[in-house]
């Protein structure tokens, strides 16, 4: 029995048999529509993300499978009090996999250390969240068919955003590919992250302007510049809308060049720029449905 | 002195200079009812200044304690005044209810109940993570 929490359970190869069962899905996707018929996925999310739970949701109705679970700790047994571990336990009577969202860091950890079925980390807290990076790494892997030989620029929130982190470590195991660290000083990537990438070899710069970074992208994956994160109101005022991306700074940007973006968005892509072909983040949404049933697939060792 | 005439107990030697409080405390040598000696700088041909502790009891020592705290330290164990058995204490891999996770984010700050275990994640430099949320531990200051 096996869950998932964190990307780097995964290997390379594991990574690319989702991918090619993700893709093998899109295409024909009536071949897959009883795959999970009789298995229950139980959807535990600790605090809402109807986002994400309506994407395992409808990954496992499109794979005939059943749905049940809640979407707030306030109508559950948590707000009672009851542990990770006893939920987990009772529900994994009731369920043939698990996906969890909880606030809290490594309570997912805690529920698979308990559970009789696999868990899937829907997210905990700002830690980790294998599914997105999933649905990140399909996307890449659908606009340009290859995850070699890329430039991939990251913008925004370098510093505190797991998604961004995460997605470094799993797109640095492939050949030549160089990142652009788009941020500003106080959002860097932190300098764990940039040993690791040394470490490796991996290519890498460093800059504060997303125009000057542009012109040599074949990725940019865009992420929210939030209010919290500065120490006061003038340097977020000053620092914000040099990290939106709109028709201006797309101006120089390569033709085939692929905007991802995690969703929700606020202001940092502007609306004028979603019928462009370079914009890619709703089906980035989209995707995430389908490695999401290549991933139960998996888990519930469904062939 | 008394120092030298353990006839059954433990003796802890080769502990970095300044280091053999923290140790006396985290491993409750305060509650023993028998004599125990701290030296503190004492001198070393490998170490140049070292503290060593002398407890004269036999006593179950919590290695996994010790060898977080003072990696490299040798524990003997004095039989009948004889050196019965001399063990060098590498780090430890995990670490189980030794230290607390401070995170506030971190599950185990609203399951108390939950084992604290921490991983040596950096060998070199003697890092430990949490195994839930992967924080890094400070050292000696989040002793359970
Ligand atoms: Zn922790």
């Amino acid at each position: 029995m096996r869950s998932l929490i964190d990307i780097k359970e995964l290997s390379t190869q594991e990574i690319d048999e989702l991918i090619a069962v993700a893709k093998d899905i899109i295409s024909d996707p009536a071949k897959y529509s009883e795959k999970c018929k009789g298995k229950k996925l139980a959807t535990l999310f600790y605090e809402a993300s109807t986002r994400t739970r309506l994407s395992f949701e409808a990954a496992m109705y499109e794979l005939g499978g059943n749905v049940l679970g809640f979407s707030s700790a306030d109508n559950s047994s948590a707000s009672k009090g009851e542990s990770v571990a006893d939920t987990v336990r009772v529900c994994s009577g009731y369920a043939d996999i698990i996906a969890m969202r909880h606030p809290k860091e490594g309570a997912p950890l805690v529920a698979s250390m308990h559970s009789l079925v696999p868990i899937i980390n829907a997210g905990d807290g700002g830690h980790n969240h294998p599914t997105q990076t999933l649905t990140d790494l399909l996307t890449i892997n659908r606009e340009k068919g290859r995850f070699e030989n890329l430039v991939v620029g990251l913008c925004g929130d370098l510093k505190f955003g797991r998604t961004v982190h995460s997605l470094i470590g799993a797109m640095a195991r492939y050949n030549n590919v160089k990142f652009v660290l788009i941020s500003p000083d106080e959002l860097k990537v932190p300098s764990y992250i940039k040993q690791e990438l040394d470490k490796d070899g991996v290519e890498y710069v460093e800059t504060r302007s997303l125009e000057d970074a542009i012109p040599e992208l074949d990725i940019l994956y865009m992420t929210r510049v939030q209010r919290e994160r500065f120490f006061n109101e003038e340097d977020y005022l000053r620092l914000k809308d040099t990290y939106i991306l709109n028709m201006s700074k797309l101006e120089k940007a390569k033709e085939d060049l692929s905007i991802l973006h995690p969703l929700p968005r606020v202001n940092e892509i502007s609306v004028e720029i979603d019928n462009d072909k370079r914009a890619c983040y709703f089906e980035q949404a989209l995707n995430g449905k389908y490695i999401r049933m290549a991933l139960i697939m998996k888990l519930l060792g469904v062939e | 002195m008394i120092l030298n005439t353990i006839t059954n107990g433990v003796v802890l030697d080769h502990i970095q200079a300044g280091g053999a409080m923290d140790i006396y405390k985290a491993l409750n040598l305060d509650k023993l009812g028998c004599q125990v000696a701290i030296i503190k700088n004492a001198t070393s041909v490998k170490m140049g200044r070292k503290d060593i502790l002398k407890i004269c009891e036999p006593i179950d020592i919590n290695l996994d304690v010790l060898g977080y705290l003072a990696p490299g330290v040798t524990v003997n164990i004095i039989k009948d005044g004889k050196v019965a058995e001399r063990r060098h204490i590498d780090p430890p891999e995990t670490i189980k209810d030794v230290i607390r996770c401070t995170n506030p984010r971190c599950i185990t700050s609203i399951e108390q109940e939950l084992p604290n275990i921490f991983k040596l994640t950096d060998k070199e430099n003697l890092v430990y993570r949490c195994i839930y949320c992967e924080s890094k531990c400070k050292k000696h200051g989040d002793i359970k």
